[in-house]
């Protein structure tokens, strides 16, 4: 499956099917810093992902001083 | 997954409740936690009139969207920075959500009106533009509500936002801060209330939020906050969230309930004996320029070349 980081935006090819865990475990993200959106509709860590799926993994950690 | 509420599939599991939603039941959830926020701590009243301070990221966006979507009529506040292409993206926007629901925007624009931005600030003091940034929107979210009668700043402060400056304030004691980190901050002279409406809802949740209501936010993170110490605090927390999902929050209730009290009659002192800024008159502690006007005499001397970020 094709996999869209960001911060920098860069795509990565990882082999289907894995869950959502285990695709951020073999990508070594922290689950709580993202979302992962397969297509455009959200998914949650126990989804599966198939081979031709196209993830976008969203980093959510934003800010400055307050 | 399964929603907790309606037995649907779940789109999105949030660990810290062990549970999980699906879109609509979600979204409910996101507009509960906010209405608990401000009844709980008395953040807005009937008819107060309410500016909502926007950036264009998620936050803030979904603040005001969420707002709407409670009945609460707000307008929004939006300050170019002057970041370059992230500036132009962010308001962007917020321009692009005001119009599509339209609200009413107020703008302000840091280099046009008051003659520096953020890269200009951030070089001509030497320090991180994240402290010029942050003192730039407090003063001046404060000045616009004053001046067009607003009762109320509402921000979009998150969950994480507040267990990372808490973390912050702790390592390093800041008890000035510590009495003032509070999801609502009083009025007082020369002051509009200041509230947090977001306090129980993490930053993951607010972009799910945004994904969810289809809100067109500003992705890409700041390229000048990039690698801050406030980002590294929230990066350390989710890992231990991870671990152990709840601690961010029981840290951050622990503190309001259990913490601040502590604190509070130290900076309670300190705005009792604010004086008025010789310049801009908004309340100071030395009775002399204010941070702010004091940043922008500095960052407005630069040349305009030091002061572009494209």
């Amino acid at each position: 499956m094709i996999v869209v980081l960001r911060n920098p935006r860069r795509e990565v090819e990882v082999p289907g099917p894995m869950s959502v865990s285990a695709l951020l475990t073999r990508l070594e993200i922290v689950p709580e810093s993202v979302l992962v959106i397969r297509g455009d509709t959200l998914v949650t860590h126990d989804a599966r992902l198939l081979d031709d799926d196209h993830v976008e993994i969203r980093p959510v950690i934003s800010g400055g001083d307050q | 997954m399964k929603c907790r509420r309606c037995k649907a599939p779940a789109i999105i599991d949030i660990p810290r409740h062990n549970a999980a939603f699906c879109a609509e039941c979600f979204t409910h959830q996101c507009r509960e936690q906010v209405k608990r926020a401000i009844h709980e701590h008395r953040m807005i009243e009937p008819g107060n009139r309410v500016l909502v301070a926007v950036s264009g990221g998620k936050d803030s966006l979904a603040l005001w969207d969420l707002l709407h979507e409670i009945g609460i009529p707000a307008d929004g506040l939006y300050l170019g920075l002057g970041i370059g292409e992230y500036s132009d993206a962010s308001g962007d926007a917020t321009r692009a959500f005001a119009t599509a629901h339209g609200l009413h925007l107020h703008e302000v624009d840091l280099r046009e009106q008051y003659g520096y931005d953020i890269p200009g600030a951030a070089e001509a003091t030497h320090r991180a533009p994240c402290g010029a940034c942050g003192l730039s929107k407090r003063h001046l979210f404060n000045q616009v509500a004053l001046e067009h009668d607003y009762d109320v700043v509402a921000t979009g402060h998150n969950l994480d936002d507040e267990a990372a400056v808490l973390l912050g304030n702790v390592l390093h004691w800041e008890t000035g801060y510590l009495g003032r980190q509070f999801p609502v901050l009083p009025a007082t002279e020369g002051f509009a209330r200041k509230v947090k409406p977001l306090v129980r809802l993490s930053e993951r949740e607010m972009a799910a939020y945004c994904v969810i209501r289809g809100i067109d936010y500003q992705v890409e993170e700041c390229p000048m906050a990039a690698g801050n110490r406030h980002i590294g605090y929230k990066e350390m927390l989710n890992q231990l969230e991870t671990r152990s999902p709840g601690s961010k929050a029981a840290f951050v209730s622990g503190f309001w309930s259990r913490g601040h009290a502590a604190f509070s009659e130290e900076s309670d002192r300190q705005r009792a004996d604010l004086l008025p800024c010789v310049e801009c008159g908004a309340p100071t502690t030395t009775g002399d320029r204010c941070a702010f006007c004091s940043l922008r005499a500095r960052a407005s001397e630069q040349p305009v070349t030091l002061r572009t970020a494209r």
